[in-house]
């Protein structure tokens, strides 16, 4: 199976992919989509403003539960993230050419995930509007931010994956915005589009520079793969309560997030490609390709599971055996037991290539994985900080209704933005198939041509 | 679109999609030089905005240091403390026992504004206001956000002197700020505060400040007065 299917060339890529941004005709769906999604963002807005006027008492945090759903759905956004950067950068770097028809809108849906995720641990401290605070800059308060706490190290580690994210998007859209400039009808689309590709022309020149910066960019995007979760699963394993304190949390982390994000990808990349007939760009190859990265990323996972249940067990830690058995048969074992469902088993489906090449069976695959990941972290976080080293202290956690319409918003919130990044910038990138159709790059140049695995 | 040919295009006239026939400049080139400038300027503009918020933010239009302020009476620290010799606890009565040092009541002030001056026309809102039962409305030069809690009286038994934080309000003739209040300003004592302690019973001496003093001898006087440095945040933030 090739990268590109059917009977592709420069002007038929460049015409299908333009055309959907210039000229197709804004769509019933587009716009039901839009308008369920518009309405969640008004909830999303109507919960951050009830918030802002009551405070964070509105939600089910209080003692000893006082992280509950704003770090659960941060960590599940910033998970999501983390394939978008996977493929735009790491696959670039290992010339991975298959990457070029889904690495637009997979970084489009890394910066639409962590816009998300931002929002919980700004709208967390209580006062959004002193959370300039977390940065360290001089003073009249004469504060410095404590850097030895892991959740500062979130600050920056959030903040540069956010602006590298941004960039890099932004760097791989100029020459198709020049592309849309170009072919644009009305003048409105000519200035916006000419605005953004910033001049572009195509000159030798600027293709030059711009390589070498898309490489640079890449290589600077490449450890955030990795460092950004394991930041974020330093803010429970640098801790000392049971059930976070392990040192298996980074790579478990890690793996969870590039997990979740091709889940998340495959859920967005199966009905677009059916909706805007782009088969022939994201074909089978592509999403089996996704399919095997999630099989291996969430076998990952299931280690860090068992690895959990063992250092339970190894460490004869009193606490640390209460919470696997909290966990198996205890009061979460109602989590515990579907999460086991959605991120081990359900995975397992993608063994078979039957499953594998069925864009239903994916679908349904990719969809436990979304889920179980969200429960994976509920039940990391509500587990060991409702029954930790004294009983006494012990309490549940209910989610209240501001809770969950804060989720629901930003998954509306999510929507949204995808709905208009596919109406108007290319979801593909139009420069980049255009060098993988046949006559796309000049005879015996590149060892990435079509090389690899057809 | 027409800046630079000036040819009244339309958009017929552009061509079909696929292949525009002209390709009109959308843009006068001067957008390029602008373009640049905002681009880079940005950095500057930026950099300049950052200092320009921060400088704004200690300088004495927000502090009010060295702002004297007009006050009902003007009443002159320098003449009754510097010319006088007047002792602090004269009118700031409870400073010692107290967290706020007190201002006076009028009948301080008549004490000896009933014999002195006391057919002045400047002091005529003190006569005015002991006649009437009623307070004068002074200014306030130092007040402190109330989320900060703050207590004279254990600066004063640690060895604070009043000039180290207050100025020497011997030589005001109007009163102003000495410090700006600020929570650096505190923590710059706080965090090393053995610097800042002279002896006690020199505490109300306007004359004295701490620095006359060499170092040795002031981290001998705060281990004597048993000074430690509080900075936790619950210390001022109750």
């Amino acid at each position: 199976m090739s990268s590109v299917a059917g009977d592709q060339n420069l002007t038929t890529v460049t015409e299908k992919i333009s055309s959907i941004v210039l000229e197709r005709k804004v769509g019933k769906g587009w716009i039901l989509g839009l308008m369920v999604c518009f309405a969640l963002v008004m909830l999303l807005l109507y919960s951050i403003t009830v918030l802002l006027v009551k405070g964070v008492g509105i939600w089910g945090l209080n003692v000893p539960v006082g992280w509950g759903f704003a770090i659960i759905n941060f960590v599940w956004w910033i998970g999501i993230g983390h394939a978008g950067t996977l493929i735009s950068a790491i696959l670039l770097l290992l010339n991975q050419e298959w990457r070029t028809s889904i690495n637009r809108f997979a970084e489009a849906m890394t910066l639409f995930a962590v816009s998300c995720a931002g929002l919980f641990p700004l709208l967390h401290v209580g006062r959004p509007w002193l959370a300039y605070w977390l940065l360290p800059y001089p003073n009249t308060m004469g504060m410095w931010p404590q850097f030895r706490s892991p959740l500062l190290w979130d600050v920056f580690a959030v903040s540069t994956y956010a602006t590298v994210s941004a960039l890099f998007w932004y760097v791989g859209l100029i020459p198709d915005l020049a592309t849309l400039r170009d072919r644009a009808q009305t003048g409105f689309g000519k200035v916006v589009y000419g605005l953004l590709a910033m001049g572009w022309r195509g000159a030798a020149r600027h293709w030059e520079r711009y390589e070498t910066a898309y490489l640079l960019l890449a290589g600077l995007a490449t450890p955030l793969v990795v460092s950004v979760h394991t930041v974020v699963s330093f803010d429970f394993a640098v801790s000392i309560v049971p059930g976070w304190h392990a040192t298996v949390f980074p790579p478990y982390f890690v793996a969870g997030a590039i997990f979740a994000g091709f889940a998340m990808v495959l859920t967005l990349a199966i009905p677009l490609r059916k909706i805007y007939q782009l088969e022939d760009y994201i074909t089978m190859r592509h999403l089996q390709n996704m399919a095997k990265v999630m099989l291996a990323t969430g076998m990952i996972v299931a280690y860090g599971y068992i690895m959990e249940l063992f250092m339970a067990w190894y460490s004869a830690s009193p606490y640390e055996t209460a919470i696997v058995s909290n966990r198996l048969i205890g009061p979460f074992a109602h989590v515990f037991w579907p999460l086991m469902l959605c991120n081990v088993l359900a995975p397992q489906m993608l063994w078979f290539r039957k499953v594998r090449h069925s864009t239903v069976g994916l679908m349904i695959v990719a969809m436990f994985v979304n889920v179980g990941m969200w429960l994976e972290r509920f039940l990391i976080v509500v587990t060991s900080l409702s029954r930790d080293y004294l009983p006494s202290s012990w309490d549940d956690y209910h989610a209240t209704f501001w809770d969950w319409s804060l989720f629901i918003g930003t998954l509306g919130l999510f929507g949204a933005l995808l709905f208009l990044f596919i109406r108007f910038l290319p979801m593909i990138s139009i420069f980049e198939m255009r060098t993988i159709v046949p006559g796309g790059r000049p005879k015996g140049s590149g060892a990435n041509g079509n090389g690899e695995g057809h | 679109m027409h800046l630079v040919h000036g040819v009244a295009t339309t958009s017929e006239s552009l061509g079909s999609p696929t292949f525009p026939k002209s390709m009109a400049q959308i843009f006068h080139p001067s957008l390029n030089t602008v373009s640049r400038a905002t681009i880079f300027g940005a950095v500057f503009i930026l950099g300049a905005a950052a200092f320009g918020w921060d400088s704004l933010l200690r300088s004495p239009y927000v502090t009010q240091v060295g702002v004297a302020r007009d006050q009902p009476v003007p009443f002159s620290h320098k003449h009754h403390v510097g010319g006088l010799g007047m002792d602090c606890r004269y009118c700031h009565s409870y400073v010692e026992e107290s967290s706020s040092a007190g201002m006076p009541s009028t009948k301080v002030c008549m004490t000896c504004h009933s014999m002195v001056w006391n057919d002045s026309e400047m002091l005529a809102p003190v006569r005015e206001s002991y006649a009437e039962d009623r307070s004068i409305e002074w200014t306030r030069v130092h007040d402190l956000p109330d989320f900060a809690y703050f207590d004279h009286s254990i600066h004063i038994s640690k060895g604070v002197s009043c000039t180290s934080c207050h100025g020497a309000v011997n030589e005001m003739p109007l009163m102003w700020r000495e410090a700006s209040l600020q929570m650096d300003w505190c923590l710059s004592c706080h965090r090393d505060p053995q610097k800042y302690i002279g002896p006690r019973d020199r505490v109300f001496d306007p004359d004295f400040h701490p620095f006359d003093l060499d170092l040795e001898t002031r981290q001998a006087l705060a281990e004597e007065n048993r000074v430690e440095s509080l900075i936790n945040c619950s210390v001022c933030h109750r």
